[in-house]
């Protein structure tokens, strides 16, 4: 149930961006999600993709450093106080959202939530037992 | 002025005559008292009594900082413990100290030649000295300290730190000869200005700066904006501290080496073999009457020439350039010695990796500041910034705690930092630049 993300080191520095965002798409590999942090010295980029392997061994070659880190992904209806009931459930069994980010299908009414929990597979068993389904990442990646 | 018109102003012939008697019984003395010495004339093939001239110098072995580092502490010390009224060392909580201990004799001495040293520049025993340099296991204080009172001046022994108080001081005492590094005269200078105070408009006269690397610019600069005459000195613990070569005020050209007590040679520093007058080399001292921890052809790293022609100021010692570069990768970082490879060590034990890393020197607002570049590889690289800061944060302050140097610790891509075919570029140094 778990979600491989692709963690990028990105030196804050014109263009390096950029420069990720070439290689991926010179190896045909989609981008479904991204997300960016940064501090005044370095970024990073954390990206799902269509082919996570060869996005890694892509960039790699290509001299980046890259992490690879297991996230969750959670559907949500995308109406108001979707994300604050998970949060709520979150938040009183004590489990920690490290960061996350969101993003909402084109298709449908609902929104794809990103986690980054400090215990993951606690994280999956607290959605699960409340019955809220995590996405398994081969849709993902091929959504 | 000289200070010591006899010693100072021997004509060549007889300074060599004096400089081979006192080889000679250096030589003899070290062999029978420093197993160290014993072992490396044997391994050489060199006894004490085949030194006969001057030119048999380069029969004698050489030795080297980390020679000083092996015998750590005491190992190299020619006399009884009992007999040494002081120890000065090396910044070296690594573990790479290098110690050296002084007789009473030894002082003494010192406190001579730094007062040759203050004639030189021009300060007299009417005068009052302001010394910033620091007061501690570094030489730079006290032998500053010692020579001013032997000449009969009067110390203000501030230290360092505590700049605007310094600044203040500097107006209320009215000294006319301040020591300090170059780099700590013209933060000196800015901070007087924050604060009302032109150091140019005090009576201040000389500047005496040492302890790290300046360049002539630097120079004009500091005598602009202080004021004053800046005067080069040099000197190192292994040999004696400050004090070893001074410039003199007449010619400010070139440092006086007080050879009596000093043998200078410059050799090519792959070859160990002597260069040509003029010509550049390294910097090797034989220290021709210290009793504490006498030192046979210390190779310095420091690269100059020396030059034997009389002076305008009457002194007959050679006069060695000021110094252009090391020939080792040794960094002077607001005084502190640095060498990359203790950061490469603090690094590894940091985090337990073997990064690429490069250092980069430069001089802002007149100070030194270090930045350490380390590459991110896949062991440190974390998906959270936390994790990140703290590698960085937990280096800096190892770098701090280890070598007592505040660096700022950036994580760079791996491509970043240069790859040249051979050795690594370690170190950028903008501070040659200006």
């Amino acid at each position: 149930m778990k979600v491989d993300q692709l963690s990028i080191f990105l030196e804050n520095r014109a263009g390096r961006l950029a420069e990720v965002t070439r290689i991926l798409s010179e190896a045909g590999v989609n981008i479904r999600a991204l997300s960016l942090a940064d501090t005044s010295d370095f970024g990073i980029l954390r990206l799902i993709v269509s082919d996570f392997t060869k996005a890694k061994d892509t960039l790699k070659e290509a001299g980046f450093t890259v992490g690879r880190t297991s996230v969750v992904a959670v559907e949500v209806s995308d109406v108001p106080g979707g994300l604050n009931a998970i949060l709520t459930m979150l938040q009183e069994s004590g489990i920690n959202v490290e960061y996350m980010y969101a993003f909402v299908q084109q298709s449908g009414n609902s929104a794809v939530l990103i986690f980054r929990f400090d215990r993951t597979d606690q994280g999956i068993e607290l959605l699960h037992k409340n019955n809220i389904a995590t996405i398994p990442g081969d849709t993902l990646y091929a959504m | 002025m000289i200070y010591d018109i006899k010693n100072e102003t021997l004509p060549r012939e007889d300074l060599e005559k004096l400089q081979l008697r006192r080889l000679q019984a250096l030589c003899e003395r070290v062999y029978a008292t420093v197993p160290f010495y014993k072992k490396s004339f044997d391994e050489k093939g060199v006894k004490p009594q085949d030194i006969k001239s001057l030119k048999d110098l380069t029969r004698l072995p050489f030795t080297v900082k980390q020679d000083l580092r092996d015998q750590y502490p005491f190992g190299l010390f020619s006399v009884p413990k009992d007999q040494i009224v002081r120890i000065h060392s090396s910044s070296g909580t690594t573990g790479t100290a290098t110690v050296v201990g002084y007789t009473k004799r030894d002082i003494q001495n010192w406190g001579e030649l730094m007062a040759r040293a203050f004639m030189a520049a021009g300060a007299s025993a009417s005068d009052t000295v302001h010394n910033s340099y620091g007061y501690g296991l570094f030489t730079g204080g006290l032998g500053v300290h010692y020579g001013a009172e032997t000449l009969g001046a009067t110390v203000v022994p501030i230290s360092g730190g505590a700049t605007r108080r310094q600044v203040a001081l500097l107006k209320d005492f009215a000294p006319d000869v301040i020591c300090a590094t170059p780099s700590y005269a013209l933060f000196l200078a800015e901070t007087g200005k924050e604060m009302g105070i032109d150091i140019k408009d005090l009576p201040l006269r000389v500047g005496i700066f040492g302890a790290e690397p300046w360049t002539n610019e630097m120079r004009l600069e500091i005598e602009q904006k202080l004021g004053i005459k800046a005067i080069d000195i040099y000197g190192l613990s292994e040999i004696m501290g400050p004090g070893v070569a001074i410039e003199c005020l007449e010619a400010q050209d070139g440092l006086h080496i007080q050879e009596d007590h000093f043998l200078a040679e410059t050799i090519n520093p792959e070859t160990g073999e002597p260069v040509g007058p003029g010509e550049e080399g390294e910097l090797v001292f034989t220290t021709l009457t210290k009793e504490g921890i006498p030192l046979i052809r210390y190779r310095t790293r420091d690269l100059t020439s020396l030059n034997t022609a009389p002076c305008k100021c009457g002194r007959t010692t050679a006069r060695m350039k000021r110094i252009s570069g090391r020939s080792d990768d040794m960094l002077i970082i607001r005084g502190v010695n640095v060498f990359p490879s203790q950061i490469e060590s603090i690094l590894i034990k940091t985090e337990g990796l073997t990064p690429h890393y490069q250092l980069i020197v430069d001089r802002q607002a007149n100070l030194d500041t270090l930045e350490v570049h380390v590459e991110v590889n896949e062991s440190i690289f974390s998906d959270e910034i936390k994790n990140l800061q703290r590698v960085e944060s937990k280096v800096m302050k190892n770098i701090k705690e280890f070598l007592g140097v505040t660096a700022k610790v950036k994580l760079v891509s791996p491509k970043e930092i240069e790859r040249s075919t051979g050795k690594a570029k370690r170190i950028i140094d903008k501070r040659k630049e200006g």
